[in-house]
């Protein structure tokens, strides 16, 4: 007899089985994780973004409905496939793909078999429900934008890709995003924060209950309204004053830096970005590399400004001391500036041109010897030009604004560096550079620099930072577009600029411009541009532009117009310009006849030259 | 002594308390909070088989242990018909012929069957002229193990086939020599070494092991070793081929599968690995003192198949943690050497090696049944006693419990 042995054996027995249970429940912790992948369901909750309206109040986007048709497989019974696909416009064989991919996701829980329907769709299909056991109509929300402009402001959103989620802990599959323009800057305030809530499912994933009785569950945290600064009557008329021309207009109120209008042409309705039809839409838009219509122009546009620059090189002048107002230099219908190197000018040959006189009627003349004196000032011209740079540089130019929109770009001022590499050991001087005088050679700006710097003579010497919020509910509104930035340049010489821009609508080269009742300033522009066309450099019709404010004293309003391709300033530009002045100081336009001209010319025939494969002339 | 005294409170208590705790589990194992109808019924159904193994338990209480050593054969035969027939009024469940449905239960016999072999080999043990040291007498017991055994494989539940060769233990410590438990370890061992490495690694190992064995004795012992470890060898390669071919030629792809992945030859969990990996982590994830009664998020979402069966100690392990299993393993062992101790105090054999066979049963259940719910042996369908879900079982176990307390009541006399 082994009377041991049953002992033995149970002993054992018990501590192998005590170890293992140790091990299982005690030492490893990834069994509890994985339990909790296996049966809890975490579901978000979440609040409604947020609706954006204009400085006047009127809505701009709120939210629609959107219908998802769902399907759980198992439930499904023989149905009329024919009058499901006539509904959804689906081929039986695309049906078919989808209920096959339902299926293989799981037979129980629920897919989506058709996502995004719309309003139109829905009340057809919704009557026919009851043909089709298996399948219900889930309803989600989605923007709705109550403008048909504006695209390029407020953006869109959409779901988030696998870099947002790599990013951005907050965010998981599925989720969407302010993906461009404010629903992007003021993506946090428009969604608010997703609430969460714990279910307990069971192993064929469907839901039984809350988890915990919902012990864990958090509350979303409601989205905020936004107020933006523009104006959409406005943006509404200077869109349709733009029509079939490429361009961009962009207003700030001078004494707030809010943004009153930024239109981008030509554009798209920003309802086309929702629904069904929004990936075929949106590759169409992304595909078009000729009318770029997610090109934002007067944000990212970047443009040799043209004359307008001529104000801000008389600005640096003056307080450069390098001019005196009174100062006159003679034009001969333009000069040469080295030998065989001649600059041509409207001015009539023998004209004494002043700095006034020089402005309104954009002497070429005037401003390259005005230029040149700046650089060539004590024959030190790297310190001149750094020092003409950082001038520059404190209207914002050259570098990123600041301001509250996701897409932008710097524009381009040169300094000592930049011509020391072009032109090493210093064989450089004013004459070398002097395009610059005129806002052509290596300056480039945005519209938005452009309108800011028309914004800072305005003010004579300071701006904000320009912005498109105007309010947040909630009333939180970034300090930094509350805090003045002052030039470099003394308040003083800024009177003599606005002087001479004033004469140019009175009576030099916008005299088109002029509004009975309210004083303009601005300054035309026009801007030679060149493209490579089959790898020559081509040179295109000239870039219309304008800067202005008014009313002269107290301004109301600063903008820049850009008209690609529009020939010369006083052409497009101006005009716009004008009726946009008149309409945001006024309410209505009274020259019907400017406007009609506006509204109706087109530069398609301009824009085609380039496609056409055929030489063709420029400035017709 | 007063004779209530002298009754087994402690086992009964022991046995109430872990018919009480599996109750309570089987009923979160199948609880549905929307139709709590369903665990009523479970409920009723494992309520009737407890109330009547109680009364089983209280007229065994009135029976003389004799009475039990002279029908041993008798029931013995009669468990050995209720297996034959099966055959003609069984029913089928699950592929298996195990079952006979009377009105709405339904009987395994072979539950009972444990029964009567330990009441069988108890009488044959303890017949006068028997020594289980002689041939005679050892292949007699092997005998009474096989017939039930081989009854129940071809049902097909090799299951509770090998729970009734797990009787083999009890001869082992009436004196079985000790070649067979040798031999037993040792064929286990070539067994899982062939799965593992496959026969021919195997054959290469006990070739080397045998030539070993020869070469490193004195010329003198080494001739006498000779032929023996010649015999031993070819023994065992002829083991370890015929293992592979039965492996892969007789077994179905379920049973080579569940080893598979015991030895971690295979991971699919969501296939054939599905069952053990969910226990698992029903198990685990209770941590120190579980999610609480009804709490289980395994349990309630029905992660675990045949809960409430076979893996109910899943639900003790999610909903009560490490406390709750140390719990009920410390329960088990308290029982199980409480009926040996008693087994050792009997005067006759018989009562002895049925004590023996009570708590064989028991070892042999609880090692097979937590063995597969913790990972540590291959998914083999069988029930933990007392605690899961299923009449016959707990019916079973209240005959053993009942004759072994009129045993324990008994031998004071």
């Amino acid at each position: 007899m082994r009377t041991r042995f049953f002992t033995i054996a149970i002993g054992l027995l018990s501590l192998v089985l005590f170890l293992r249970l140790f091990n299982l429940q005690i030492l490893s912790d990834e069994y509890g994780n994985l339990s909790l992948k296996n049966s809890v369901l975490k579901q978000y909750v979440y609040p409604e973004r947020g609706y954006v309206f204009d400085r006047n109040g009127t809505l701009l986007i709120s939210n629609q409905p959107m219908y998802d048709l769902m399907v759980i497989p198992k439930n499904l019974k023989v149905f009329d496939t024919l009058d499901l696909c006539e509904m959804l416009r689906l081929t039986k064989v695309e049906l078919e793909d989808r209920l096959y991919k339902a299926k293989r996701y799981s037979l129980r829980a629920p897919s989506v078999l058709l996502n995004q329907i719309s309003k139109q769709d829905y009340a057809v299909l919704q009557e026919k429900m009851w043909k089709f056991p298996g399948m219900y109509i889930q309803r989600k929300s989605v923007r709705q934008y109550h403008t048909n402009v504006a695209s390029n402001i407020l953006g869109y959103i959409s779901e988030v890709n696998n870099y947002d989620i790599q990013t951005n802990p907050y965010y998981v599959k599925g989720e969407l995003i302010g993906r461009q323009g404010v629903e992007k800057t003021y993506e946090k305030i428009l969604r608010g924060k997703k609430g969460v809530s714990y279910l307990q499912r069971d192993k064929f994933n469907r839901i039984i209950g809350p988890y915990k009785n919902g012990m864990l569950d958090t509350l979303p945290t409601a989205a905020q309204d936004l107020t933006l600064s523009i104006d959409i009557a406005l943006q509404e008329y200077g869109t349709a004053l733009l029509a079939n021309k490429r361009g961009g207009v962009l207003a700030i109120e001078p004494n707030t830096g809010e943004i009153l209008m930024s239109v981008s042409t030509p554009t798209y309705d920003p309802n086309a970005l929702v629904g069904r039809e929004r990936s075929t839409l949106f590759e169409a838009l992304k595909k078009d590399t000729l009318n770029r219509y997610l090109f934002d122009r007067s944000l990212q546009g970047q443009y040799a400004p043209g004359s307008p620059f001529k104000v801000l090189n008389a600005l640096v002048a003056l307080e450069e001391g390098v001019v005196d107002p009174k100062m006159s230099f003679k034009c001969y219908g333009g000069h040469y500036y080295a030998r065989n190197q001649f600059m041509a000018c409207k001015c009539s040959p023998g004209s004494k041109n002043t700095l006034n006189k020089g402005i309104y009627r954009s002497c070429n003349t005037y401003f390259s010897n005005v230029y040149r004196r700046i650089i060539d000032k004590d024959n030190a011209v790297e310190e001149n030009i750094n020092n003409w740079h950082n001038h520059l540089r404190s209207f914002g130019l050259g570098n990123y604004l600041g301001y509250d929109h996701p897409v932008g770009q710097p524009g381009y001022v040169p300094n000592a560096n930049f011509y020391n590499l072009w032109y090493p050991n210093q064989r450089w001087r004013g004459a070398t550079i002097v395009s610059n005088a005129i806002g052509q050679g290596e300056i480039l700006m945005t519209p938005i620099q452009l309108a800011n710097v028309a914004t800072t003579i305005a003010n004579r010497g300071y701006f904000f930072t320009p912005h498109f919020v105007r309010g947040v509910q909630g009333d939180f509104i970034d300090p930094k577009y509350k805090t003045k930035r002052t030039t470099t340049i003394s308040k003083e010489h800024f009177t003599h600029v606005v002087e001479g821009m004033a004469d140019v609508v009175r009576r030099g080269t916008a005299r088109v411009a002029a509004i009975p009742g309210i004083e303009v300033c601005g300054k035309t522009g026009t801007i030679e541009n060149f493209t490579k066309i089959d790898g020559v450099r081509t040179q295109l019709t000239d870039h219309s532009v304008f800067i202005a404010f008014a009313p002269k004293d107290n301004p109301k309003i600063a903008l820049a117009v850009i008209v690609e391709n529009g020939y010369w300033g006083g052409r497009w530009a101006a005009p716009i310009a004008s009726l946009v002045i008149e309409k945001y100081l006024k309410g209505t336009v009274k020259r019907k006849w400017l406007e009609q001209r506006m509204l109706n010319g087109s530069l398609e025939a301009e824009y085609a030259k380039v496609t056409s494969n055929k030489p063709f002339e420029i400035n017709e | 002594m007063n004779k209530y005294l002298r009754f087994d409170w402690v086992s009964l208590f022991l046995y109430l308390i872990l018919v009480g705790i599996g109750l309570a589990n089987i009923y979160s194992a199948v609880y549905d909070a929307e139709n709590t109808a369903i665990a009523t019924s479970f409920m009723q159904k494992q309520l009737i088989s407890l109330g009547i193994g109680l009364i089983l338990i209280f007229l065994f209480q009135f029976i003389d242990v004799k009475f039990f050593e002279r029908y041993a054969s008798i029931l013995f035969l009669v468990s050995i018909m209720s297996l034959l027939g099966l055959w003609v009024f069984g029913t089928e469940v699950s592929g298996a012929r195990s079952w006979y449905t009377i009105g709405g239960f339904s009987l395994q016999p072979s539950e009972f069957a444990k029964v009567g072999v330990a009441l069988a080999l108890a009488k044959h043990l303890g017949g006068f002229n028997t020594q289980i040291s002689k041939p005679r007498d050892y292949m007699g017991a092997f005998v009474i193990m096989a017939i039930p055994a081989l009854l129940t494989i071809l049902q097909p539940d090799p299951g509770t086939a090998i729970i009734l060769l797990g009787f083999f233990l009890v001869l082992h410590a009436e004196g079985l020599p000790v070649f067979f438990f040798y031999a037993i370890l040792c064929l286990l061992g070539l067994f899982i070494l062939t799965l593992l490495i496959g026969s021919f690694g195997t054959l290469i190992i006990i070739s080397v092991l045998a030539t070993l064995i020869v070469v490193l004795q004195k010329k003198r012992i080494a001739k006498k070793l000779l032929r023996p470890v010649i015999l031993i060898g070819i023994v065992c390669a002829a083991f370890t081929l015929s293992v592979s071919y039965i492996f892969e030629n007789v077994f179905e792809q379920r049973h080579r599968d569940r080893f598979n992945i015991l030895l971690g030859k295979e991971v699919d969990m969501r296939g054939v690995g599905y069952n053990i990996n969910q226990s698992q982590i029903a198990i685990g994830s209770g941590g120190g003192f579980g999610k609480g009664y009804l709490q289980g998020t395994q349990t309630k979402g029905g992660f675990v198949p045949e809960q409430q069966t076979d893996y109910i100690f899943t639900t003790v392990g999610e909903e009560w943690g490490f406390f709750g299993t140390v719990v009920v393993l410390g329960l088990f062992t308290i029982l199980m050497l409480r009926i040996v101790k008693t087994a050792y105090k009997q005067k006759n054999t018989f009562s002895r090696v049925f004590c023996l066979g009570f708590a064989c049963m028991l070892f042999i259940h609880v090692a097979i049944n937590l063995g597969m719910v913790l990972g540590l042996v291959p998914t083999i369908g069988i029930p933990l006693p007392l605690m899961s879900y299923g009449g016959s079982s707990l019916l079973a176990f209240s005959i053993f419990l009942g004759i072994y307390l009129r045993m324990y009541y008994q031998r004071i006399q």
